[in-house]
């Protein structure tokens, strides 16, 4: 990792400095876009995956969007530093070859510059443009995302089909190619259990939701991801404001369950707040999902006035520090060292030292 | 409407990838002149409606596609349309032209529409030097900055608008 310093070094979309950061972690806009006369994912070679990425590299010089950009090539990493890659989301679990079988395609790679908006390589389209925002801040990604896009389709032939719009390999990226998604905190509509709800109504009305890294339940510290589930038939600009009036709705109905909680429970959510917050000052060994989700907790404390304020940023950016591969990279072990919960628990408290007197 | 490279006449349906040496080239063909030129697609064939994979996507009932349109190979990659059952994958861009009709058909499943209405690339394919390209980021920009405002992000629209006048004035100093 370290002979990849700029790639996705910084983590600036968690610093809690955007719109709505109390209850939007980040905004994440992705493009899919394909080479013409190339064949996809499946039915590609390891030379014509070879061929993507200097086409890539080729036209990505001379962008302003992707400036100084590196490439890695995530084939020659170990387990660690693709998790390592995976946890700051500049890769997919599936680029990353990380799941049972753990096996990496040959040239698969991501370009990024800094904090800039990125560039998957080969994952099941050639290009999958991707851009950060912290807090809610659908346009800006996509306008950061979009720049990309405009400088590189320049500069390469894009599959393009004047009735299905931009081709991909799965036909649920069609048309715009664009996935836009936001990481929402929503504590409250859990403890409530209204969230089963509102996440169904969602889904009727074309929005998608997954759990914090895009896997499991969706219920791994209350963090959700809300995503337009179309990508057809709708110009960019019309899924993005769908999926900001929906992101918006969401943000009421957490803010009523947070109001219902304050007025029926005031004691029991008290007592979790500041057990959370007892349990990670002092805690000597944390699992990840622990952390988490005591992390939910004391988000939760701070949005409400429960704990004193704090910045989202120290909270979001655990969120990140405190997954597996962080935890081990940053001492210097390998992933499957027994002692990487208590490394964790030190990492937790370091950062959250001094914080309680800072309100 | 692409018109066949042959008789430029039809509408081409066929688009045929030929490979001598390092060079390869599409042919855009009618079905007629497709079959003229021996391409191995059998004219009865081509644009038949073919359904048979849409349901495991779409979740309507099962329906298979009859032997004759399972049969039919993407010029281009050798894909068929039993490939993209099994895997919900296409082979490549031309896979797309290849089985349009029952691609339609999915597309209005998963998707509610079958037309394509946001962006599209700056004229033609490729634009040496991004001249074109300047104006749709612009255009782009614009887009972005309108809606930024009309939800009263001024953050991210002070943002816009500053890329937005840098972009101008590159774009008149050139």
């Amino acid at each position: 990792m370290s002979e990849h310093p700029r790639a996705g070094g910084e983590l600036p979309w968690l610093d809690g400095s955007g719109p709505e950061s109390n209850l939007v972690v980040s905004t994440r806009v992705r493009l899919a876009r394909n080479l013409a006369e190339t064949p996809f994912w499946g039915r590609n070679t390891a030379l014509h995956r070879e061929g993507v990425l200097r086409s890539v590299m080729g036209a990505a010089e001379g962008t302003t969007g992707l400036a100084g950009a590196s490439l890695v090539r995530v084939d020659t990493l170990s387990r660690t530093e693709r998790l390592w890659f995976h946890e700051r989301h500049l890769i997919s679990r599936d680029l990353a070859g990380l799941d049972a079988v753990g096996r990496v395609r040959s040239a698969a790679a991501f370009l990024a510059a800094g904090a800039g908006p990125s560039v998957m390589l080969n994952e099941e389209d050639h290009l999958r443009l991707q851009a950060f925002r912290s807090g809610f801040a659908l346009s800006a990604a996509h306008a950061d995302v979009a720049l990309v896009e405009a400088e590189l389709g320049a500069r390469l032939s894009f599959a393009f089909h004047p009735e299905f719009g931009y081709l991909t390999s799965c036909p649920t990226n069609v048309g715009t190619g664009l996935r836009a998604s936001v990481l929402i905190h929503l504590p409250a509509l859990v403890m409530t259990r209204e969230v089963g709800k509102v996440l169904r109504g969602l889904g009727q009305v074309g929005l998608t939701h997954r759990g914090l890294s895009g896997e499991g339940s969706g219920l791994l510290g209350n963090l959700f991801q809300l995503s337009n589930q179309t990508t057809l038939g709708k110009s960019e600009s019309e899924l993005l404001d769908h999926l900001a009036r929906l992101v918006q709705q969401v943000m009421e109905y957490e803010e009523r369950a947070r109001t219902v909680l304050r007025r029926d429970a005031p004691t029991a959510l008290d007592d979790q707040v500041w057990r959370a917050w007892g349990l990670l000052r002092h805690a000597r060994a944390l699992g990840f999902e622990e952390a988490v989700s005591l992390l939910s907790a004391v988000r939760l404390g701070v949005g409400m006035g429960i704990l004193p304020a704090m910045e989202m940023a120290t909270l979001n950016r655990l969120l990140v520090l405190a997954q597996p591969a962080h935890v081990a990279q940053a001492v210097g072990t390998g992933l499957e060292d027994e002692t990487l919960p208590a490394h964790r628990a030190t990492l937790v408290r370091r950062q959250l030292e001094g914080k309680e007197e800072g309100g | 409407m692409t018109h066949c490279e042959v008789c430029h006449e039809r509408e081409a349906v066929v688009h045929l990838t030929e490979g001598e040496g390092n060079q390869a080239r599409t042919l855009h063909l009618c079905s007629r002149c497709a079959v003229e030129r021996g391409a191995a697609i059998d004219a009865g064939t081509v644009g038949m409606p073919l359904a048979a994979f849409l349901a495991a996507m779409g979740g309507g009932g099962v329906m298979l596609a009859s032997a004759g349109a399972q049969s039919v190979h993407c010029p281009a990659c050798d894909a068929t349309l039993g490939d993209f059952q099994a895997s919900g994958r296409l082979g490549c861009p031309t896979c797309w032209t290849t089985f349009e009709r029952s691609l339609r058909e999915l597309l209005r499943r998963i998707h509610g529409a079958a037309r394509h209405v946001g962006g599209r690339p700056a004229d033609g394919d490729v634009v040496e030097g991004g001249g074109s390209a300047v104006s749709q980021q612009v255009e782009r920009l614009r887009a972005g900055l309108a809606a930024a405002i009309r939800e009263e992000r001024f953050e991210e629209a002070a943002v816009l608008r500053d890329r937005l006048h840098t972009l101008t004035e590159e774009a008149e100093g050139e």
